[in-house]
């Protein structure tokens, strides 16, 4: 007689830790082909709003980290991520149904997007910096500052999307809470263990999984919520309202970009949305 | 006897202000189809002008010309030779600036000393720079694509700044614009399409409509608009958020702010004690960057209120064209309105009102520099800007205790620091949650310096190299605009 | 007892409330670096703020005649001799030969060997012989050879002394011995009152402008003054304004008015002007007053009688209408 599976629970990823809903609700997730994958919980607004505690509460310690310190837990994800490529390649094939080179090669994209938002963490600040000179006596320097907290909608897919959104806002010190992909949410919770093994700081991502026009919303209302990068939102319609109810208290908005090449090399763009820039002014006297 | 100052008026005979203004569109100044409105001197309560209204269809010749001059002309012209049409326009500008300067502290308020040293010069250096941009753009960061035509719409605390913080980037790009200045203050940027014409400007590239709120909603929502510029109240600036939602349009705003302007023990008093006087009574408190809210070490509370009060005592407050004058009048009926209720709201909130011995002319809006001490982080007069020459002092006593209650506020505009000790600082420099951080100084501006705000204060940013972000596509792959 | 500027424990300070801190060197700098500090770009900015107040008609009249009357009519020549001084003594007392309302100054400046000379002709006309002292103007000699020099230029009949400070003591921390020598010579004074010269120019930044400021005042100098004239920069806006301050916060503290002196540079009714507005809007009126603030001028005399002229006349007039002397 075969030995019966243990079954992994899909649970969501909050302040590193992993909690059901606090609604008590799951849904189901198929392969490819329809068959049952496993069951994924399905957030509620009190899930979002918890995430968006854990991501403020994360926030001061995650942005005052000197950036050699980010690039290190980044590159800690990819090194972990590498280590357990073989579990991915097998959740991309369940999840979408590619052959195993595809799935290989989704997984290689995603730890080298890490690996190369990593290594942005220490430089990002030199690029789009700048010393001003000011006609008169004055020391004047502006430099990248991260928004905040930013909720993220993340595109279409199990990983490379998902990974493509997070990190260049995690590098830069911004703390985050992502809609995973309504029907891909088992791997962005296998990412978060491995973020949640990286020593990344619990609550610089938060993972929920569920229904991006239920959840989205909440998220795009909330007063303690900085920006909000609305990519996965197909819907234009709710990207409008999404829009409109940031302005609330004017969060930084990034417009949906569903169709989005994710195996091209990104640009600096992704990061500078979600920056602040101050300038400092200091006299110069003896 | 005392040394009581002669009146010095700067004579006004350098401006000649026309009874009608029309609006300028496709390089001519046509009549408005919307209800024309006057523009008073705030000093005197004198209408100066009857200025056009312009209605949808006038703002929808206005878009028509920008685009005609962006497709035809502008958007095909070399960098180079944009340069030198900004170039022309800062020279004429210094040429015309004691005209520029009389005209904007008749229209505004403000007093002459500013408008001449601070206001024009900041204009004419803000076109000197964007100008050397124009055939430069490949070396900025961020390609050298313009959006197309840009819609701008600012406020009327500096009339004549605001615009050049709106135009010359804009045109630097290879953009084409719309602006409309503010309703109680149009004149200089009248005067500034004059300015344009001198210039030789081809037509279309700069268009100027005057109005009030519908006339910015008709720019702000019209379909040919790519990008939407506007400084002015958090509340405007969340109405044109949604407003945009859903278009690709580009959208920079620059609003309102509750300044911290913190005070250390270690401080360079009388310096710091300036910096206050500055920072709330530049351009009577109508900044958006105001140091509006004092946060003084207890330690030393008591010496800075006394500098301080002895300080403001010496503030001239009077009319805007005597070069003497420190303090001007406030800019309409509204606005005073508006201070004088936050005023006594703050009195009757309990905290301790004091404003400086002046006499205020009987004509005219006016409002005495004022001070209100035992304020704290739940009284009004702390959380919501009053937009006037109204200070509110609040104390702390630790490092953090200034972080703390200098970052709690929706806005997150400007902030100052203080102390004579360097790394504490950078510590509270990194730590305000802040777009320009003035550290033992206040209210400096420069066109290379990139202004803008966190939070509820805007985003985007306006001067230096970060200033033309707002009027370039990002041609990124996969970029969003 | 031969006075040396040793320092000893039995210092005593203008008041009794600093006592405590000019016990030692070490207390006096704790108190000195103590003081607030200044920013250099704030302080320009404001004295530059002030000096385009615009000052015109019966203000500008006003300020004109209170200038003349402030001015300390200097000559410190090597080629001074006693008709120069004379000459110079004259025109104190009769600016404006032409114009009978035309004020005196305050005093005529000059050093102590020409001090008898400068009060024979100006008798008791009002005009007060001012006579610099104490090794001017670097100051470079040993302490009795100062106050021998202060004592022999009241002998003769000064009745002010401007004094120079140890510089050198001053750069190298050695706040007490300037103390002590300020005390001492101030002694030696008698009754005639003391003008302490800093040589801002070579203290070179404004803390030092500020503690100079505290340390002469606690020590009981009567005016505090900028520059001997011999140094650039001598007096500028910026430094009298932290002089002013000083000035206004000694008299919070004691009670007591200090009197201010720039000297050297000031040239034209212009600058002149500048000071006046910088003395009101910084001290208060309580200090436009020839007794509070004075001008170490020469040449400014000239153009403040030709500006007085102009206002008078309605034209502008030349330098050949008046006299040099």
């Amino acid at each position: 007689m075969s030995r019966i599976d243990v079954r992994k629970t899909y649970k969501l990823y909050i302040g590193g830790q992993f909690p059901r809903s606090e609604s008590g609700r799951s849904y189901v997730v198929n392969d490819a082909k329809g068959r049952l994958l496993a069951n994924a919980a399905q957030a509620s607004r009190k899930d979002a709003r918890d995430a968006v505690v854990a991501a403020r509460a994360a926030f001061g310690g995650w942005s005052g980290k000197t950036a050699y310190n980010r690039a290190q837990v980044v590159y800690r994800i990819a090194e972990v991520l590498e280590g357990r490529r073989e579990q991915f390649e097998a959740e991309l094939r369940a999840a979408e149904g590619v052959t195993p080179a595809r799935a290989r090669s989704y997984v290689d994209a995603s730890i080298d997007r890490l690996v190369w938002y990593a290594g942005w963490a220490d430089k990002i600040t030199q690029v789009v910096g700048n010393a001003n000179p000011v006609a008169g006596p004055y020391f004047n320097l502006s430099t990248p500052e991260p928004s905040g907290v930013i909720a993220v909608v993340a595109p279409r897919g199990p990983l490379l999307g998902l990974v493509s959104v997070v990190a260049p806002l995690i590098i830069t010190g911004n703390t985050v809470v992502v809609i995973a992909s309504q029907d891909n949410p088992l791997t962005a919770i296998t990412l978060g263990e491995v973020m949640a093994t990286s020593d990344l700081p619990g609550g610089v991502v938060n993972v929920l999984t569920g229904s991006q026009t239920e959840i989205a919303p909440w998220l795009a209302s909330h007063m303690d919520v900085n920006g909000i990068d609305l990519t996965g939102v197909e819907d234009a319609e709710l990207a409008t309202e999404l829009e409109v109810a940031a302005a609330d208290n004017l969060k930084r908005v990034r417009r949906p970009a569903p169709d989005t090449d994710w195996l091209a090399e990104p640009g600096l763009d992704r990061m500078t949305q979600f920056l602040e820039t101050k300038t400092v002014w200091h006299p110069i006297g003896v | 006897m005392t040394f009581e100052y002669a009146p010095a008026p700067e004579s006004r005979a350098i401006v000649d202000i026309k009874p009608s203004y029309g609006l300028f569109i496709n390089g001519e100044f046509v009549d408005g189809n919307g209800t024309s409105f006057k523009t008073v001197n705030p000093a005197t309560e004198e209408v100066l002008a009857e200025v056009a209204e312009a209605s949808d269809a006038d703002v929808d010749e206005a878009v028509k010309a920008a685009r005609r001059a962006y497709t035809r002309v502008w958007s095909r012209m070399s960098g180079a030779e944009r340069a030198k049409y900004l170039y022309r326009i800062a020279r004429i500008i210094q040429e015309r600036g004691r005209e520029l300067a009389v005209l904007e502290s008749i229209d505004n308020g403000k007093p002459i000393k500013e408008s001449r040293d601070v206001d024009v010069p900041i204009v004419a250096a803000h076109f000197f720079y964007y100008a050397g941009w124009a055939d430069k753009l490949q070396y900025s960061g961020y390609g050298s694509t313009p959006l197309g035509v840009a819609g701008q719409v600012i406020p009327w605390n500096f009339p004549l700044m605001m615009l050049a913080w709106k135009i010359a980037p804009a045109l630097a790009c290879g953009n084409t614009v719309v602006l409309k200045p503010a309703e109680t203050t149009p004149l200089t940027a009248l005067l500034f399409a004059e300015i344009c014409q001198q210039a030789d400007l081809p037509p279309g590239v700069v268009n100027i409509v005057t109005g009030a709120g519908d006339t910015g909603r008709a720019i702000v929502s019209h379909p040919d608009v790519d990008k939407v510029a506007f400084t002015g109240s958090t509340e405007v600036g969340k109405a044109i958020a949604r407003a945009v939602a859903g278009s690709d349009k580009k959208v920079t705003l620059e609003l309102g702010g509750k300044a911290a302007n913190i005070v250390f023990d270690d401080a360079p008093l009388d310096q710091a004690v300036e910096g206050i006087v500055n920072g709330i009574f530049f351009n009577q408190g109508h900044v958006c960057c105001a140091g509006s809210r004092l946060l003084v070490q207890e330690s030393v509370a008591d010496e800075v209120m006394a500098r301080l009060k002895r300080r403001m005592a010496t503030l001239r407050v009077g009319d805007p064209l005597d070069k003497n004058t420190d303090v001007g009048a406030i800019n309409s009926a509204e606005q005073l309105a508006k201070i004088r209720e936050l005023s006594e709201i703050g009195e009757s909130e309990g905290a301790e009102r004091w404003s400086a011995p002046c006499d205020l002319p009987a004509n005219g809006y006016w409002f005495a520099p004022t001070v209100f001490t035992g304020v704290s982080q739940a009284h009004r007069i702390a959380r919501e800007e009053i937009f006037g020459p109204v200070l509110s002092v609040l104390t702390f006593r630790t490092p953090s205790e200034a972080i703390e209650k200098a970052n709690n506020t929706p806005f997150g505009l400007s902030a100052g620091v203080w102390t004579d000790k360097g790394s504490r600082i950078l510590s509270m420099a990194n730590r305000l949650r802040a777009g320009v951080v003035w550290a033992n100084t206040f209210n400096k501006f420069d066109p290379t310096s990139p202004f803008g705000g966190y939070k509820e204060s805007g985003y985007g940013r306006e001067g230096g190299r970060h200033g033309l972000e707002g009027y370039l596509k990002n041609t990124e792959k996969g970029a969003d605009a | 007892m031969t006075p040396t500027a040793s320092s000893t424990a039995s210092t005593t300070s203008s008041h009794a409330v600093f006592d405590d801190i000019v016990r030692s060197d070490s207390s006096l700098r704790r108190f000195l670096h103590g003081l607030p500090g200044v920013d250099q770009v704030g302080c320009e900015a404001r004295a530059a703020g002030l000096a385009t107040r615009s000052i015109k008609t019966t203000s500008k009249a006003y300020a004109i005649d209170l200038a003349i009357r402030m001015v300390d009519l200097t000559t410190l020549e090597g080629q001074d001799t006693h008709g120069k001084v004379r000459a110079l003594a004259s025109k104190a007392m009769r600016p404006d030969p032409a114009d009978p309302t035309c004020p005196a100054t305050a005093a005529v400046c000059v050093y102590p060997d020409m001090v008898a000379t400068a009060k024979q002709t100006l008798g008791d006309s009002g005009v007060n012989v001012a006579a610099v002292a104490t090794a001017f103007p670097s100051g470079r000699a040993a302490m009795d050879i100062k106050l021998a020099d202060t004592r022999d230029a009241v002998e003769a009949g000064a009745d002010e002394i401007d004094m120079v400070i140890d510089r050198g003591a001053f750069l190298s921390g050695r706040y007490l011995d300037v103390f002590e020598e300020i005390a001492q010579v101030r002694e030696a004074c008698g009754d005639a009152h003391l003008k302490v010269i800093f040589e801002t120019g070579e203290l070179q930044t404004y803390d030092n402008v500020r503690r100079a400021s505290w340390l002469a005042m606690m020590a009981g100098g009567h005016f505090i003054k900028t520059s001997t004239g011999k140094v650039q920069p001598a007096a500028t806006l910026p430094v009298t304004l932290i002089m002013l301050e000083a000035v206004r916060d000694f008299r919070e503290q004691t009670g007591q008015m200090i009197g201010v002196k720039p000297a050297g540079g000031i040239k034209t009714t212009k600058d002149a002007i500048k000071y006046l507005v910088m003395v009101n809007e910084i001290c208060g009126e309580d200090w436009l007053d020839p007794d509070w603030f004075r001008f170490g001028a020469s040449t400014l005399l000239n153009d403040l009688l030709m500006q007085r002229t102009k206002m008078t006349t309605g034209r502008y007039s030349g330098p050949d209408y008046f006299t040099l002397d």
